[in-house]
């Protein structure tokens, strides 16, 4: 069984804030982490392989930095991080980073492949399922349990708004994993010096054979216009005076509008 | 597109180093650099003092942008019920396809004719639908090959869904087949009036900012909406328009769905049917601070949220979590007690008739978009909320 | 303070310390309410390895030395000592084997102790043998291919829970100090049982029963070195564990600190936040002084011992008598320092004083410490005149 685990390296807080008078983000000394979701990928692929066997190859989009992250699963006892890195990805958005996993992917061969739901920092959801359209495989989003798994089919749980799915699938086939689904595993000692010594694979655009016209900001239908912060309501009311006086102000308020 | 420095004109003051929020911009032999995690944003453009920093157009293809028109929405049903989300993309979509004089289609599998008529009275032209058995519980490949099959041949401009389980997890593969871009998650759409491209507009870096997001080289412009956030359409009784069968062949699936287990959270139904909701952040200091909440609610006859930091701490379970990663809703009234209001917290309450915050620092985001502005400790307002409450109701 | 760590020795703290953080500080609080045995975190420890530090390769551990085991016991400790002493004694318990056991034995047990598979107990202590070890009454006579073990073992960390035990007994009371020796029983063994949990001060995660041992028939090759060697075996197994008593004071106290510190900078009494005060500032610079001190004393006689250094009584008597009085006079300041709070179970600190008495009471009271720096003072200088 050969699994592939798609990880991110994002900032390690969602918090990030905003200076309200350059109405920039700060992001001061946040270093990065493996995006949250993506553990719980990486210990799906693990509890995989502990039970039917094979390898486990953590591989990730990024610029050289990322490549902790991918030392980081391998600490988790991940077999091997691939990294996928050129300057021909750069701005690359959910279409173009798929089509360039999906190449890399091609590359590299797998019966498994597993994404964590969405990044903590994008919050899309999109890189997975259109993932496994490039690569003509099926896909199951939202996995909250691993029922069965045999050679050539798994059956999961597919978390939905009013309960869950028990989906079949043949293999291969990719699959993006929600927190309910496990609890991702600490390091290991032998993983951490092993993480020391692995040599990291780099994937350039070449290496890959992917068509330069559908990379990076070039390949990406979407761009982003511009970034603001939201605006204030216009109808705000500071309610004045001592608590008690807020408070009376507050209910009367309430009561006009029958609230209450 | 691309971004530039000009090294010429570059002074090496860093003024732009801080401004990106990708931390893309860095020194090099006391000139900035942008290196590859630029995502062109373009907050660093107007930063420069000297004027260095220019974008860089290039030039695209504008065929396939011709041809296209209409405006579809996908319309999700489970169980042969259509959610409210249907109708209120139809909303979304009758505004814009009133604003590009163009035609409004809604898209539906499974189901029957009586809720494709539903479609037509909340504002759709068009219905195409396939109302082929096998659809009736979703399944992503048949459902993503109908989709696209379908958009190949119409070729709509624009193509809208619920950012729900369902919609989020096929949609992405419809935009792949058809190489076009898709925004996830938008909470507000406007047309450009100048070039007639879709704004989308998306809380990013994990809801902490805005930003506008274009597709403007390929067709159809696709977005997912999350429920709650735009308003239902119209319901009119009277209104006509034609429902266009489509054929199901060569229905291929690799994955069965089993079985479709309901498991529903008492917690998930009382928070978005609620009409009060009284929600505590990381200000409500932990399970005490939630205490008082709920004594709150219960007066009110409420429920309760939470924000995600209060949910990460592990004050509260992840159920009652309000937000862009949590549940979007919409009550009469959001009591926000010592939530700071970062965007991803506002994009899943901001819709509520009135937002009362109450925050200890005045600075604190939550009060730009609050009706009621309470600046004082949580601790002393809430018990004296709820005392006076009691008063009143006593009366 | 930089104590020039190998790269190896960082990553072992780093791991431990995120142990630490995200596995044992959410739930320490709960299981110093319940008692109840850490068996979910020992799984964690045994995953990252951690049961193997002190293990030599071959037998499937790290084969790294007491320096690297004090480095985990540390960050363990800032935590929860009910966790740290679970976790250093099943070292304390595998010393015997790993110092005396044949090759057999070795093969037998340490590959599942380095994996964390089995938890591992030492048996010492009886009622009328504490500090004095020359009271121990429980006995091993040969029959035959077996030896049959008599009698019960006192306040046995890690009692019930751990698979293995490595136990002291009188083989030939004729003998006086060559009388003793060393076993390993297995938990199973017909005639082995536990007496009940014991309700205890602090550390309550961890486990301490009595061993009682009731015509309890083990194989003759489950005797631990020669017969006689019993004593040997004990005081040589404290000489390597003590130290990491010592560890467990300098991490206690090193927690407790930091959470005087933050709660200092936050309580705002006339005004300004304490810690500006001058009183609250001199107790701080006290406490980080006592702590940086036992710290580099712990490390330098973990040095000491990894050397091959052939009697380390006195100086790892040293580090563990001083790091633990450091350990109940910083937990106790911490409590001080935050006043009503640190009295209460909603902070930490209160937790911590109960658990630091313990370290100035096992593995050897202070008192006993200090006899043995004393003896080997009274040897050092017959031998100068």
């Amino acid at each position: 069984m050969k699994i592939i685990i798609c990880i991110k390296q994002v900032p390690d807080t969602s918090e990030v804030r905003i200076n309200p008078e350059t109405n920039t983000l700060i992001r001061e000394g946040v270093p990065g982490i493996i995006n949250p979701y993506d553990m719980h990928a990486i210990e799906a692929g693990l509890q995989i392989k502990d039970k039917a066997g094979g390898t486990v190859t953590a591989l990730t989009m990024g610029p050289p930095q990322a490549e902790t992250a991918l030392r980081e699963a391998i600490s988790m006892g991940v077999d091997e991080g691939v990294l996928l890195t050129d300057r021909a990805f750069a701005g690359s958005d959910t279409w173009a980073t798929a089509y360039t996993l999906a190449k890399a992917i091609e590359h590299l061969g797998a019966d498994i492949i597993i994404c964590g739901k969405q990044a903590i920092d994008g919050d899309t959801a999109q890189v997975g399922p259109e993932l496994a359209e490039f690569l003509d495989i099926p896909h199951i989003a939202y996995v909250r349990n691993i029922d069965d798994i045999k050679e050539d089919r798994i059956i999961v749980q597919r978390l939905m708004d009013d309960g869950f799915d028990v989906i079949e699938s043949s293999l291969p086939v990719l699959f993006t994993v929600v927190r309910e689904l496990n609890i991702p595993r600490m390091p290991s000692l032998k993983g951490k010096m092993a993480a020391k010594k692995a040599a990291i694979k780099k994937l350039t655009a070449s290496d890959i054979n992917a068509d330069e016209n559908d990379l990076g900001l070039k390949g990406s239908p979407t761009q982003v216009r511009n970034i603001f912060a939201p605006e204030a309501k216009k109808d705000r009311r500071i309610l004045e005076g001592t608590a008690e006086q807020k408070v009376e102000v507050l209910v009367n308020e309430l009561m006009r509008l029958k609230c209450l | 597109m691309f971004i530039r420095i000009d090294r010429d004109k570059c002074t090496g003051c860093e003024s732009c180093v801080e401004s990106c929020p990708y931390g893309a911009i860095v020194m090099a032999e006391g000139r900035a650099e942008i290196n590859e995690l630029c995502q062109f944003c373009k907050a660093c453009l107007s930063v420069c003092p000297e004027g260095a920093i220019s974008e860089i157009a290039e030039a695209s293809d504008i065929k396939e942008k011709e041809q296209a028109s209409g405006v579809w929405i996908f319309a999700e049903q489970r169980n042969g019920k259509i959610p409210g989300v249907s109708f209120e993309l139809l909303g979304a979509g009758r505004r814009l396809a009133e604003e590009l004089g163009t035609q409004l289609s809604a898209v539906l599998f499974g189901s029957d004719e009586t809720k494709a008529g539903e479609l037509i009275k909340w504002g759709a032209d068009r219905v195409y639908h396939c109302d082929d058995e096998r659809l009736n519980v979703f399944n992503d490949e048949p459902y993503s090959k109908m989709l696209s099959a379908l958009i190949r041949e119409h070729k709509p401009e624009i193509v809208l869904a619920g950012a729900t389980p369902i919609g989020r997890s096929f949609i992405p593969r419809v935009a792949a087949s058809l190489r076009t871009g898709l925004t996830a998650d938008c909470t507000s759409l406007e047309i450009d009036r100048e070039t007639k491209n879709l704004l989308q507009i998306r809380p990013a870096f994990g809801g902490n900012i805005m930003a506008t997001i274009l597709c403007p080289h390929t067709r159809p412009q696709m977005a997912t909406v999350r429920p709650r956030v735009m308003k239902a359409g119209i319901y009119d009784e009277t209104r006509k328009g034609e429902i266009v069968k489509v054929n199901t062949d060569n229905l291929r699936a690799r994955t069965t769905v089993l079985k479709t287990v309901k498991e529903v959270s008492e917690v998930a139904i009382n928070l978005q049917e609620a009409n009060i909701i009284v929600s505590g952040g990381r200000g409500t200091g932990g399970e005490k601070g939630f205490k008082l909440l709920y004594e709150l609610a219960e007066v009110l006859g409420g429920a309760v949220g939470a924000s995600r930091a209060a949910v990460d701490e592990g004050w509260i379970p992840y159920r009652h979590q309000v937000g862009q990663t949590g549940k979007t809703v919409s009550p009469k009234i959001y009591i926000a007690c010592g939530i700071s209001g970062a965007v991803q917290h506002l994009v899943g309450m901001q819709s509520s008739d009135i937002i009362i915050a109450i925050n200890k620092n005045p600075e604190a985001p939550i009060f730009n978009i609050a009706n009621y502005a309470i600046v004082g400790d949580l601790f002393e307002v809430v018990p004296m909320l709820i005392r006076k409450i009691k008063e009143v109701k006593t009366i | 303070m930089d104590y020039f760590l190998s790269e190896e020795q960082s990553m072992i703290r780093d791991l431990a310390r995120q142990i630490a953080e995200e596995k044992i500080v959410p739930v320490r609080a709960e299981l110093d309410e319940t008692g109840e045995f850490p068996w979910d975190i020992m799984k964690v420890l045994a995953q990252s390895d951690l049961f193997g530090l002190f293990i030599p390769e071959e037998y499937g551990g790290l084969g790294k030395g007491c320096l690297e085991l004090c480095l985990a016991v540390e960050e363990l400790s800032t935590a929860c000592l009910g966790v740290s002493t679970t976790y250093a004694a099943n070292a304390l318990g595998t010393y015997p084997i790993l110092l005396f056991g044949d090759d057999d034995q070795k093969k037998k047990y340490l590959p599942d102790i380095a994996a964390g598979k089995r938890l591992v107990a030492f048996g010492l202590t009886e009622a009328n043998a504490g500090s004095d070890a020359g009271g121990i009454q429980t006995t091993a006579k040969i029959e035959g291919n077996e030896f049959v073990l008599n009698g019960t073992k006192q306040w046995i960390t890690n009692g019930g829970e751990a698979e293995i035990y490595t136990i002291i007994a009188i083989t030939d009371r004729s003998k006086g100090p060559r009388g003793a020796s060393a076993f390993v029983v297995e938990k199973g063994t017909p005639g082995f049982s536990f007496g009940k949990k014991e309700n205890k001060m602090g550390i309550r995660a961890s486990s301490t029963t009595e061993l009682i041992f009731d015509n309890c028939r083990i194989p003759k090759e489950n005797i631990i070195g020669k017969e006689g060697m019993g004593f040997i075996v004990a005081m040589k197994t404290l000489d390597n564990s003590r130290t990491g008593v010592g560890a467990q004071g300098v991490g206690v106290a090193q927690g407790a600190f930091e959470e005087a510190v933050r709660f200092a900078k936050q309580r705002i009494q006339f005004g300004h936040p304490v810690i500006t005060f001058q009183a609250i500032q001199h107790m701080l610079a006290d406490m980080a002084t006592s702590i940086e001190a036992a710290r580099a004393l712990v490390y330098a006689v973990a040095r000491f011992i990894d050397s091959g250094a052939k009697d380390v009584s006195k100086e790892s008597a040293i580090s563990k008598l001083y790091a633990t009085d450091v350990a109940m006079k910083v937990t106790t300041d911490a409590v001080q320092i935050m006043g009503g709070s640190g009295y209460m179970k909603e902070y930490p600190v209160e937790k911590m004083m109960r658990d630091a008495k313990i370290l100035q009471i096992y593995e050897g009271t202070n008192q006993i410490q200090r006899n043995v720096i004393g003896q080997a003072l009274i040897k050092e200088f017959a031998k100068k005149k």
